[in-house]
């Protein structure tokens, strides 16, 4: 395979990072453990946001409603089953629930398909909540927790994964076609582009990454009830780290989702009852000067002092 | 009665695209009324009127992307009525847009991949799949910028890259929606130069246009619609003489 | 049996009207404005919390705070559109780009107004009551706060409806919901008529939160958000920039929500939730559009 010099650099940094990262359990404090875990996960949260958000321009506010289906599906399956299959079966769930509510409402023009989103968190938590008063009589459940090394590495199995599926589908027909809804899904569909399936099967890609996340990430909590899975703010925070990163090149989600959780882990111990208005302020201040993000950024300063022609041919 | 019409099977004169009584209505708006519409293989048809005619209602029913309210639709003798735009482009009928849709972040020669990979039924890949594609580049004159980005090209450059993209699909019937809008004198030349080209390689075409100079000299045959309806057909002498056509177009 | 009805019209009704109310503002902020605000629930929830401030520490009654209130939180919708969303309508690339950086902007907002409450009135959660005593009607029993509401949103709407259709400013309104280009080509100052808009939508959200917190119910600073999911489905449901719509709709989703947690209580929302999926896939452009 026919590596261009430039993506040398790109494939070493990444194996270096992931030397690094599979030696940390052994070098540091459990306490940095759980923090690079959480890090990892906002990291695949945000990832797996911009597989199907990036390049079709479709905002989704799901997130957490997948994230919250794998967390689920832990809660109930973790007692019997091993953790790797329980991670798989909370992707899957969440993968065909995204791919159902895809295939329904992406038909929809954007807006309102983000509105659908929006509602989704709440839709799946209100029914889970009745259906657990109602039908099953327990409301929480217990977790067998797992070591947090065992979690660690589980988040790190999965961010390679998605990192790999991002680049595979970039670099794939199935990319070009998405590439292609982005711009303009008419000229896509004349041009015998699917558009609806392309939509759906991306949309539930990167829902079953946010679910096999939930599942991992739900080792760490004892007590699960539908109010503590299914958080709005896991729906939140992938879009921002994502708008505040840039959704165009592969580094820069993870640059987006790295700050952001280091800040707010910053924050959240230094000023806690801040931390939201400081995101919302950025949040602002991003969108209103700098819509495309750090990326957008850095890909200005690349043009100004590369070779970019800026003659129309 | 006519034979249908399989690959390599057609004759002269054998309909490609026959449509009966086609109506669309825009809540209160009728866009197409009953119209009938039959296109003879390897022709070039032209389809003329003043805005608002409904020629672009036409190709969107055409070509799927609206949904008549009644009528019929068949190519190549079946019935692809109501199918979806991605069905029809599969099946051998490719088009471009009155205003220009090209991917402006894409690369030229990524559009015509994607036209390439997408809108054939069964689809080729690798090395012959690249020589395909670069020879469409070729033939519509953009090979000297494959590697540029669709935004970054001029509007004439632009529709050589609808037209490369849609050809990529492999179409036995191509719609040209106002190709020479937006052209300069020269640039219209080629445009009819690119068009006799491909019509010499036997694809179908039907040109919706409002410069009267390029139906009149490419075409074979022209419709002509006022409101949504029909008004006149036949062959550009015929329809330069029509009373009706000329009361229309200078009552414009 | 007609107690029965008159008890469900009723009972259904007294939510719909702060329904109603909240749905029209966020209709003139989404149909007009263009801005899809997700932090319209907390302009409601600020409302709720600006009258529980009022009557608690100043004593002074929801219904005289709403003269205090309209057009304070006008002003703070008006002027947030000015400095923030003109010169982002004027930079974005298309109007398209432009309804997507405004939903993402408000989601900025949700977050700053949402912390500004938790500071301010902190966690726990707050009520007060106000006219709390029952009213009998036709045998069914309602609390007297709930019908005060209830006459107060509809009087609130007509009003609106009247402004709208009557005044220089409610027809320049009207004209820039139809067709923003056109209106401006016909003099209609643009800028000045869509900061307008969005001004009112705080409002209504400000006033929906007023009567919302005179139903005894407990206001917590995260309250806001099943509101704005509510005025979505509302909006929907009436149709996309009809006023009038978004009212009738409203009262429909109220009685709906009432039949159902008579029923089910904890299923109402999924009750909307399931009008709302139906209405996209089905009618987007709402029931009750010609």
């Amino acid at each position: 395979m026919n590596i261009p010099a430039k993506k040398y650099g790109s494939l070493i940094a990444l194996i270096t990072l992931l030397a690094l990262l599979v030696g940390v359990p052994g070098y540091m404090s459990s306490y940095t453990v759980i923090l690079i875990t959480n890090i990892l996960m906002y990291v695949v949260l945000t990832l797996s946001w911009a597989i199907f958000s990036g390049p079709t321009g479709y905002i989704s506010l799901a997130s957490a409603a997948f994230f919250g289906t794998g967390v689920y599906a832990s809660a109930l399956l973790s007692s019997s089953l091993p953790l790797p299959v329980v991670i798989v079966i909370g992707g899957s769930a969440s993968f065909t629930l995204a791919f159902l509510v895809g295939s329904l409402t992406l038909r929809l023009k954007g807006m309102y398909f983000t509105m659908f989103t929006f509602g989704l968190v709440e839709l799946v938590r209100n029914s889970l909540h009745w259906w657990e008063v109602n039908m099953t009589g327990t409301v929480g459940r217990l977790i067998i927790s797992a070591d947090n090394t065992i979690i660690f590495y589980s988040m790190v199995g999965i961010f390679v994964s998605v990192l790999l599926v991002s680049y595979m589908i970039k670099r794939s027909r199935f990319g070009l076609a998405l590439e292609s809804i982005g711009e303009s899904e008419e000229a896509a569909a004349h041009s015998g582009v699917n558009v609806t399936r392309v939509k759906a099967a991306t949309f539930a890609v990167s829902a079953f990454f946010m679910g096999a996340a939930g599942a991992t990430m739900s080792m760490r909590w004892t007590y699960i009830d539908p109010t503590t899975a299914f958080n709005i703010q896991f729906s939140f925070m992938p879009v921002l780290m994502a708008i505040f990163g840039g959704t165009g090149h592969l580094y820069a989600p993870i640059a987006g989702a790295t700050v952001f959780s280091l800040l707010e882990e910053l924050l959240t111990t230094k000023f806690p009852y801040y931390y939201m208005l400081i995101f919302g302020l950025i949040m602002l201040a991003v969108i209103r000067f700098m819509p495309h993000g750090l990326e957008g950024g850095i890909e200005k300063w690349r043009k100004s002092v590369g070779t970019g022609s800026a003659v129309k041919t | 009665m006519e034979e249908k019409c399989g690959d390599g099977i057609c004759g002269e004169n054998m309909k490609i695209l026959e449509a009966e009584r086609l109506n669309k209505r825009f809540g209160g708006l009728t866009a197409v009324s009953s119209v009938d519409l039959d296109v003879k293989e390897g022709e070039i048809l032209g389809l003329i009127g003043p805005n608002g005619a409904g020629k672009t209602t036409l190709f969107n029913l055409l070509s799927g992307a609206l949904k008549a309210d009644s009528g019929v639709i068949r190519f190549k003798g079946h019935d692809i009525t109501g199918l979806k735009p991605h069905q029809i482009a599969r099946r051998g009928i490719a088009r471009t847009f009155q205003s220009v849709k090209i991917f402006s972040r894409m690369s030229v020669i990524d559009h015509v991949r994607l036209g390439y990979l997408f809108g054939k039924l069964e689809s080729g890949d690798g090395d012959e799949a690249e020589r395909e594609v670069g020879e469409i580049l070729e033939f519509v004159g953009l090979a000297p910028v494959r590697d540029g980005r669709g935004g970054d090209l001029i509007l004439a450059n632009q529709k050589r890259l609808e037209v490369a993209r849609a050809l990529a699909t492999k179409p036995a019937l191509l719609l040209l929606d106002e190709l020479m809008a937006g052209l300069t004198p020269t640039e219209m030349a080629e445009a009819m130069e690119l068009v006799k080209k491909i019509g010499q390689r036997g694809i179908t075409i039907v040109m919706v246009e409002h410069v009267m100079k390029a139906i009149m000299n490419s075409c074979d045959r022209i419709i002509v619609l006022n409101h949504g309806v029909k008004i006149a057909e036949g062959t550009p002498k015929e329809i330069a003489a029509n009373k009706t056509v000329i009361e229309v177009y200078l009552g414009e | 049996m007609i107690i029965k009805f008159l008890d469900i019209a009723i009972g259904g009704l007294l939510m719909g009207g702060i329904y109603a109310l909240i749905a029209v503002g966020f209709g003139l902020q989404y149909g007009v404005a263009r801005v899809l605000n997700i932090a319209h629930g907390e302009f409601i929830m600020l409302g709720a919390f600006c009258t529980w401030t009022l009557f608690t520490m100043a004593g002074v009654t929801p219904l005289v705070s709403m003269l205090f209130c309209a057009p304070l939180f006008f002003a703070i919708g008006f002027v947030i559109y000015r400095i923030f969303f003109t010169p982002l309508r004027t930079s974005s690339e298309s109007p398209a780009a432009f309804e997507g950086n405004s939903m993402l902007a408000s989601f900025g907002l949700l977050f700053v107004v949402q912390n500004l409450a938790l500071i301010i009135w902190g966690t726990p959660v707050k009520g007060y009551s106000y006219l709390a005593f029952p009213i009998h009607l036709s045998g069914a029993v309602f609390s007297a706060n709930r019908i005060v509401t209830l006459i107060a949103s509809v009087i609130l709407g007509s009003a609106f409806y009247v402004f709208l259709v009557s005044t220089r400013t409610g027809k320049a309104i009207r004209a820039a919901a139809q067709d923003p280009d056109a209106a401006e080509l016909m003099g209609v100052r643009i800028n000045r008529v869509l900061a307008l808009c969005f001004g009112f939508g705080v409002m209504m959200a400000a006033l929906g939160g007023l009567l919302l917190s005179m139903t005894s119910i407990m206001l917590s600073p995260v309250m806001g958000m099943q509101y704005t999911l509510i005025a979505i489905i509302v909006v929907v449901l009436g149709g996309l920039g009809n006023i009038k719509g978004s009212f009738i709709g409203g009262f429909i989703l109220g009685l709906v929500g009432y039949v159902v947690s008579s029923s089910q209580p904890g299923l109402s929302m999924v009750a909307y939730y399931v009008i709302f999926l139906f209405l996209l896939l089905v009618r987007p452009t709402g029931l009750l559009t010609k």
